[in-house]
C-alpha cells in the first residue's frame, strides 16, 4: 500500500473553498483589467494617452490571460497540487501547441512581408 | 473493493481515468492551437466585409456593414465561464467530503452558467448571421465561426456531460468514493475555460 501513498496524499492536498474564491476574485479582475485595457486603448472611451498605450495593448493582454490560464491550471485544475505526471501530460502538448501558433505567425508574416517586398 | 480503491492499483499509483482525460486535454491544446493559428493567419486575409472592428461599405451596392465583435455581450459569457469553473470546483469539494447539498447546488449552478453561455454563443452567431456575417463570406467569417464554433460545441458537450453528473448527484450516486467521475467532468470543464481564456482577447479584444 506504501507505493500507492502519493496519490492519496494529494487527494488531500487541494486547496479549500475561501482559496478557490480568492482565485476566482482575481480572474474576475483580471478579466475586467483586460475589457478595460481595451476600452481605453480602442473602445468608446479611448482617450488621448490610447496611442501611448497602443504599443503594449497586445503584450498586456497575452500576460494577463496568460496569468488567467496558470491560475485555473493551478487552482482550480489542482496541478500545483497533483501528481507531476498530470503536469507533464499536460503541459508537454501546450508546449507544442504554443510553437504551432508563434511558428505559423511568423511564417505567414514573413510571406506577407516578401510578397510585398516583391 | 470500492472505485477509488481499484483506481489506486495501477503501476503509476494513480487513478487511470484520470491519467487519461489528462492526455485527451492535452491532445485537445494541439487541436485548438491549430485553430487559433488558422485564424491569426485568416484572419486578416478577407477581400470583403463584413469586419471584426472596423466598418465596411460594398462598392458595388453602397451597403455599409457594421463592426461585427461586440464585446459587451461576449464579457458576460467569459463572465459567466469564469464563474462556472468556480463553481465546478465547490461542487467537487463538496462531492469529496461527501457534503450533498453543496455538491449539487454549486454543480446546479455551473449548469446554468454552461447552458447561459450556449445561449449566448447562440445569439451571437444569429446576430452576426443577420449582420452579413457567414461562414462563407470571407475568411474572417471562416476562421471565426470554425474556432468559436469547436469551442462552442466543447461546451455544449460539457454541458451534456454536466447534466448526466447532475442526475447521479440528485439520486445520491457520486459519493466520495466515486467522486473522480465529478472530477473528470470538472478537468474537461476546466480546459474549456482555460481554452476561451485565450480565444477571448485573441478573437474579441484584440485588433
Amino acid at each position: 500500500m506504501t507505493a500507492h501513498a502519493p496519490a492519496e496524499e494529494h487527494a488531500h492536498d487541494h486547496p479549500t473553498p475561501g482559496t478557490y474564491a480568492k482565485i476566482g476574485l482575481v480572474l474576475f479582475v483580471l478579466t475586467a483589467l483586460e475589457v478595460g485595457l481595451y476600452e481605453f486603448t480602442y473602445g468608446e472611451r479611448a482617450g488621448p494617452l490610447a496611442h501611448d498605450i497602443q504599443p503594449f495593448f497586445i503584450p498586456l493582454l497575452l500576460l494577463l490571460s496568460a496569468v488567467k490560464f496558470a491560475l485555473v491550471a493551478m487552482y482550480y485544475m489542482h496541478l500545483k497540487n497533483d501528481s507531476k505526471l498530470f503536469s507533464g501530460v499536460f503541459v508537454f502538448p501546450l508546449i507544442i501547441a504554443t510553437v504551432v501558433i508563434l511558428a505559423m505567425v511568423a511564417l505567414m508574416a514573413y510571406h506577407w512581408a516578401f510578397s510585398r517586398s516583391g | 473493493m470500492s472505485d477509488h480503491a481499484q483506481a489506486l492499483e495501477t503501476t503509476t499509483g494513480l487513478d487511470s481515468r484520470k491519467l487519461a482525460i489528462w492526455t485527451f486535454i492535452g491532445s485537445e491544446c494541439m487541436f485548438f492551437a491549430t485553430l487559433i493559428s488558422n485564424y491569426l493567419v485568416n484572419k486578416g486575409r478577407s477581400l470583403v466585409g463584413p469586419f471584426a472592428h472596423e466598418a465596411w461599405t460594398d462598392p458595388a451596392t453602397g451597403k455599409v456593414y457594421e463592426p461585427i465583435i461586440e464585446i459587451p455581450l461576449v464579457t458576460v459569457g467569459t463572465a459567466l465561464l469564469l464563474f462556472s469553473s468556480l463553481f465546478i470546483v465547490l461542487a467537487l469539494y463538496g462531492a469529496q467530503k461527501g457534503n450533498r447539498k453543496m455538491l449539487v447546488g454549486w454543480l446546479g449552478a455551473t449548469l446554468v452558467c454552461g447552458i447561459f453561455f450556449v445561449g449566448m454563443q447562440v445569439y451571437e452567431f444569429t446576430h452576426f448571421v443577420h449582420k452579413g456575417l457567414t461562414l462563407q463570406r470571407n475568411m474572417f467569417g471562416a476562421s471565426f465561426f470554425t474556432l468559436t464554433g469547436f469551442h462552442g460545441t466543447h461546451v455544449t458537450i460539457g454541458v451534456i456531460w454536466l447534466a448526466t453528473m447532475f442526475y447521479l448527484a440528485l439520486r445520491g450516486k457520486l459519493t466520495p468514493n466515486r467522486s473522480v467521475n465529478l472530477e473528470m467532468a470538472a478537468l474537461y470543464w476546466h480546459f474549456v475555460d482555460v481554452v476561451w481564456i485565450i480565444i477571448f482577447p485573441v478573437v474579441y479584444l484584440i485588433r
